[in-house]
């Protein structure tokens, strides 16, 4: 490796909030600036890793494979008693799993931050803290050691703490703590599975087997010692439980019903950017965490779960969607329709199979470009009317004819229309699952999501924007240029994907392809 | 010509309303005449077309067919290559569908010019209009069940916003919405049949799907699946082509502008339902064709009942369609699906000429829809009047018009159908149907254009309609003559047209066809796969039931109609009986069948009110269940940190304080000792000292 391009990337941002922290408060224009030129570098990276992406690598358990890849000594604490020599790697690198994730991270926050123009108040601190959260963020899609992929993850936790309470609405303390307990309560369950795994597997280290914390590792059943606590020779049901404990670390973050109820919360009170953050890229996290780890990790347990996972993504996609169809803050509606879009990816990655997995990982890019878009049209209307209640509105299309434009592509993407990025995804989880025999008949039952989903979206379409204008809004003007630039990315590639996919999906061809015939054949 | 331009021919013609939808959607408001470019494009595309069926029909016996792959996934663990194709095939069928598309479309365009003149979106509708055409067109193209689902979801969206075209109204905007979600009810079915073949054959593509199942290769090995997928795809047509018990939308629908109505709602997109059940119909099994057959005809005859008593013009007239595309449903389950597109090219003709029709009418009403308030106008409206009465005659089933030889060879299809397998249900009701047509049109006709003036205003303001909406009108009355189809006006067997439709071989297994779909297996020495040889549909048992029908369906059809039209006149021209009285005499027949049956109540009563109320229950349980859980553990993790806090402060900290407090209190006693006194520490050291002494003194 010559450049550590993955190292920039993730750190960029960091170098962008020093530059921040050295401005003075009034500056608001510079540390705008600061923040616009870090998140734009920061895409730019990503669009040159893309470009420079072999699409036959595999990556998944294969070291060599994984691309980018920067891997130093990061801790070495030798011979402390019974621990033996600790060993902490600075490993990094991506593949057909991460790649279009890492591209993701830098598109929305790049968005995001253009969406963060106008917060109003203490705009340091905010640029700051939205900073370090989109190191972190990129951290846990770069990172290959578990330990460090657990230090990035905690370090999403606090940023995302205060930009939600200082900056939200009126519950922010609630909301935020919540979000905050919640999730650490998940990171105590996949501390505890990192601990355990760390004491069972060992690596070659200079002709020495040292404990690891090398995600890559871990992956294969040789890494294990046959006494190790979550070795798969152990007689006891460790494993089981490990993968149970981590999975409801990682469902928190998606997430899944019944952990979900932090979401509604934080997305009504955290400002428009932060919600873009957390539905475009934050949600992700959690299925990347599965896919990565559990599936990777304990690939015979996910066999033997496949139908529960199935299971708890067709309840997402029923439940979100029928509680999505009683909301009436626009905003609310649109965190519990993510809900039922993450089912999807649930759903597909239950599949095990390539069409289910694909489908999965690009309906979690997908939901990543709609949803934000979708946050960030409640925020254009929030702006303006200073509500969200769905029935105070009524006829806008009249007045704002270019904002009807943009939502209706965003709805109908979140519909599933055929030409929009999200048709595909949905099908290729629907081809997936059915095929499958496990998830055959809840792919039956979530069926149903495609029909739940058009009627609350269209409802919705039609209490802003059809029927009699209310003259209440009679000030309310049309989108202006800032928000122009917003949207038009987004809807170039919602509708580019869905009609090219390819573009996307030979991304992650080979290693989903490596990854379905590992788990269904690893020897666990 | 090779075959292969006329592919890129269909491509251009395709794509070119997408290119006026972007353009006219885009630029449309700054250049108020783009709308034009919409219309050249759709010329052009009728030209192309025109010149693409004749290519095709002349020189192309044999199916055109292109196919590239959208999506590789290459050589996938478990199953193999794996790559998502996407194609188009130009058979006979697919380039007549393909002109009346493009012409009805063309005429709609011109039509409009003067029907919209002056909207406020006037080139909204005409960009919606070309996303309508193009995606017609692909489903009209597809040579697989995906581009078919995609291009059946656009014309859905299509669909949806003509509609709610004018979404002002809450009516209009309703409406819309119900016809997208009546739609992906059906669509959800569609797709899910579409999965039981890809599951299986890993492939959309028609042609390879039917020679697999051909193989009888069966989904999941087992005949019921393939019914199953069969049923399931129709419900794709049961959605679009509004059967019952999903046809409520289609009425609602006519809140559009009258020429969408003309366009989408009876002649094209509501025919591809019938249109994607024609070409799939190989994969029926004997069980899918009598669902397919038994929802045709019980459509046909709910609607006919229901336009018997209505008094919208545009009410009628969709009813009407609902009862027509039953029909043509109900010849494909039959096994006449020769006959199915036939009347769905005559339909879409007459039908469409028929809104056009009423279109104008309303248009020199003032947007007056309500057929009690009209009659006169055949004097004000010549043109319009003509023309409408040739478009009746050809949906009554009257000799010399279009409609009469594809209905005869629907109402033969089903009698030898009901003679052969004894389901006679299908042909009575198919014959009724008939004889209440020709009635209620008839009662349209005269109620609208004759006797005298009911609003007396509107009539005296009423005229002719310019020709920008006269030549559609006369266009489609020519095309409503049988000599379009037929030299013969009373049998069309020997038409070029009957004769361009390719003959359909069915693939299902022999056990799951009806007996006379079975096929001889030809004794063949050095062919033991029966399979092959079986390409040919009908059995001779068939075609000869047919024909012995043809004669006795006829006759009775033309019986049945003369009838309707007798009573037609009799009520609302001879003015012999009132309509009035017929209606009180079966009150409840009256009131079931101006209502609709009490469908919309029904569905909104179960189905819509359940939803909602389930939704609400959840988000309520969602609040107070799952979240309340969340609190309650936080509620509960504060309660013990309070005790713990209170445990803390009292017992942990209270042993604390009580052993600092006995300290105190011992050295509060022993500082008593600490006088300072000298006498008083001998004194004490002596004491000590004697009690050591007794103690230890055991051990000296």
């Amino acid at each position: 490796m010559d450049f550590p391009i993955l190292t920039l990337i993730t750190f960029l941002p960091i170098i962008g909030m020093i530059v921040i922290l050295f401005l003075k408060s009034e500056q608001k224009d510079a540390i705008r600036y600061t923040a616009l030129i870090s998140t734009a570098l920061q895409l730019l990276l990503a669009v040159f890793l893309l470009m420079n992406f072999n699409y036959q690598a595999v990556g998944i358990n294969d070291e060599s494979s994984f691309q980018f890849v920067e891997k130093v000594r990061w801790i070495t604490i030798p011979n402390i008693s019974w621990l033996g020599t600790i060993k902490i790697d600075y490993f990094l690198g991506i593949d057909g799993l991460s790649i279009l994730m890492v591209f993701l991270t830098a598109f929305v926050s790049f968005i995001a931050t253009i969406s963060s123009w106008n917060i109003p108040k203490q705009i340091k601190g905010y640029m700051a803290m939205f900073l370090l959260l989109d190191t972190g963020m990129m951290g846990v899609f770069v990172a290959l050691d578990f330990f460090l992929f657990y230090v990035f993850w905690e370090v999403m936790l606090l940023p995302m703490y205060f930009l939600i309470g200082i900056w939200g609405g009126p519950r922010k303390e609630y909301a935020a703590i919540k979000f905050f307990i919640y999730t650490l309560f998940g990171s105590i369950f996949i501390l505890l599975t990192m601990i355990g795994l760390y004491f069972s597997a060992t690596e070659m280290v200079d002709g020495v087997r040292l404990h690891t914390f090398n995600l890559i590792e871990l992956t294969k059943a040789a890494s294990y010692s046959a006494d190790g606590i979550l070795s798969s020779a152990n007689p006891n049901n460790y494993r089981f439980i490990a993968y149970i404990l981590l999975f409801i670390g990682f469902a928190i973050k998606i997430p899944m019903f019944p952990f979900h109820t932090w979401l509604p919360d934080a997305h009504v009170e955290a400002p428009t950017p932060i919600s873009v953050i957390l539905a475009g890229i934050l949600l992700k996290l959690g299925t990347y965490g599965i896919l990565r780890i559990n599936y990777s990790i304990f690939p015979e347990i996910t066999v033997q779960l496949a139908w529960w996972i199935g299971l708890f993504g067709v309840i997402n996609i029923i439940y979100g969607a029928l509680v999505a169809l009683a909301q009436k803050d626009f905003k609310k509606l649109i965190a519990y329709s993510s809900i039922s879009h993450m089912g999807y990816v649930l759903l597909g990655m239950a599949s095990l199979s390539v069409t289910g997995i694909s489908g999965a990982i690009f309906q979690m890019f997908n939901h990543g470009t709609i949803t934000s878009m979708l946050f960030l049209i409640v925020g254009v209307i929030y702006d303006r009317a200073h509500t969200r209640g769905l029935e105070e509105f009524g006829g806008l299309a009249n007045k704002m004819p270019v904002y009807t434009g943009f939502v209706s592509v965003a709805f109908f993407a979140a519909i599933g229309l055929p030409g929009l990025s999200g048709f595909i995804s949905e099908s290729l989880v629907f081809i997936g699952a059915f095929g499958y025999g496990t998830t055959r008949i809840l792919t039956i039952v979530a069926l149903l999501g495609i029909l739940l989903g058009a009627a609350y979206m269209l409802w919705t379409l039609q209490r802003l924007f059809f029927g009699k204008f209310n003259e209440k809004w009679q000030a309310l003007t049309d989108i202006n240029s800032r928000e122009y630039i917003m949207f038009i990315p987004l809807t170039i590639v919602i509708i580019y994907l869905g009609i090219q996919p390819s573009l996307a999906l030979d991304f992650m061809n080979t290693s989903v392809k490596a990854f379905v015939q590992f788990i269904n054949t690893a020897g666990f | 010509m090779p075959g292969s331009n006329l592919i890129s021919l269909s491509l251009i013609i395709l794509f070119l309303p997408l290119i006026g939808f972007i353009t006219v959607l885009l630029f449309g408001k700054r250049f108020s005449k783009l709308y034009n470019l919409e219309i050249g494009i759709l010329a052009t595309n009728l030209i192309l077309t025109i010149f693409v069926m004749f290519q095709k029909l002349m020189y192309f016996p044999e199916k055109i067919a292109n196919r590239f792959t959208w999506i590789n996934f290459g050589n996938v663990p478990f199953v193999g290559e794996l790559k998502v194709e996407l194609g188009i095939e130009l058979t006979n069928v697919t380039v007549l569908m393909l002109f009346v598309v493009n012409l009805i479309s063309f005429l709609v365009h011109v039509y409009s010019t003067k029907y919209m003149e002056g909207d406020i979106r006037f080139s909204r509708y005409y960009s919606y209009l070309g996303i309508f055409t193009f995606s017609m067109l692909g489903i009209v193209l597809a040579d697989n069940f995906l581009m078919m689902y995609i291009f059946w979801e656009l014309v859905g969206l299509s669909s949806y916003l003509l509609i709610g075209f004018w979404y002002e109204k809450d009516s209009a905007a309703d409406a819309g919405k119900k016809a997208f979600l009546t739609n992906r009810i059906g669509d959800m079915g569609m797709w899910l049949g579409i999965l039981i073949l890809f599951t299986n054959y890993h492939t959309f593509t028609f042609d390879i799907i039917f020679e697999a199942i051909n193989a009888g290769n069966i989904p999941f090995a087992d005949n019921g699946w393939l019914t199953a997928a069969g049923i399931l795809i129709f419900m794709g047509a049961i959605g679009k082509s509004a059967q019952f018990p999903l046809h409520v939308w289609l009425p609602d629908a006519m809140e559009g502008p009258t020429p969408v109505s003309a366009l989408i709602h009876a002649a094209t997109m509501v025919a591809a339902g019938v249109y994607m059940i024609v070409k799939v119909f190989a994969i029926f099994t004997a069980d899918a064709l009598l669902v397919i057959a038994v929802i045709g005809a019980l459509t046909s005859f709910i609607s006919a009942t229901i336009a018997l008593t209505q008094n919208d013009i545009k009410k009628v007239l969709a009813y009407s369609t609902v009862s027509q595309l039953g029909y043509m449903v109900m010849a494909v389950g039959v096994g006449a699906y020769h006959y199915a597109f036939f009347h769905l090219v005559t339909h879409a003709f007459f039908k469409a000429l028929l809104f056009l029709g009423s279109g104008s009418v309303i248009y020199a009403m003032h947007h007056e829809q309500d057929m009690r308030k009209m009659g006169g106008l055949k004097k004000k409206m010549p043109i319009t009047y003509y023309t409408f009465l040739i478009a009746t005659l050809a949906i009554s089933g009257v000799p010399f018009f279009s409609g009469f030889l594809s209905k005869d060879g629907i109402l033969a299809g089903t009698y030898a159908f009901g003679s052969l397998t004894g389901h006679w249900l299908i042909p009575v009701l198919g014959f009724l149907v008939a004889g209440m047509t020709a009635f209620y049109m008839f009662r349209l006709v005269l109620m609208t254009f004759h006797g005298e003036p009911r609003d007396h205003h509107k009539y005296d303001h009423a005229h002719e309609s310019p020709w920008a909406m006269t030549i559609p009108l006369i266009t489609l009355a020519v095309l409503s003559f049988w000599i379009t189809y037929t030299p013969n006006p009373v049998s069309s067997d020997a038409g070029w047209f009957l004769n361009k439709i390719e003959n359909q071989s069915t693939v299902v297994p022999q056990d799951t066809r009806f007996e006379f779909m079975q096929t001889e297996d030809v004794p063949n020495e050095e062919n033991h796969n029966n399979h092959t040889e079986q390409a040919v549909i009908h059995s001779e048992h068939y075609m000869h039931a047919m024909h012995e029908a043809h004669y006795p369906a006829m006759i009775l059809s033309l019986v049945l109609a003369s009838l309707g039209i007798l009573f037609a006149f009799v009520v609302y021209y001879w003015n012999k009986v009132s309509a009035d009285k017929m209606a009180n005499a079966v009150p409840f027949l009256y009131k079931f069948s101006l209502n609709k049956w009490f469908f919309d109540e029904f569905y909104h009563s179960t189905f819509i009110r359940g939803t909602i109320e389930t939704s609400k229950g959840l988000s309520v349980f969602d609040g107070k269940v799952i979240d309340g859980a969340v609190n309650g553990s936080a509620t509960i993790t504060r309660g013990f940190s309070k005790i713990s806090g209170l445990f803390d402060q009292y017992v942990v900290d209270g042993l604390v304080n009580l052993t600092a407090f006995k300290i105190g209190f011992f050295g509060f006693i022993f500082k008593k000792t600490q006088t300072g006194r000298v006498q008083n520490y001998i004194l004490l050291a002596i004491l000590s000292l004697i009690v050591l002494f007794i103690i230890f003194l055991p051990f000296f």
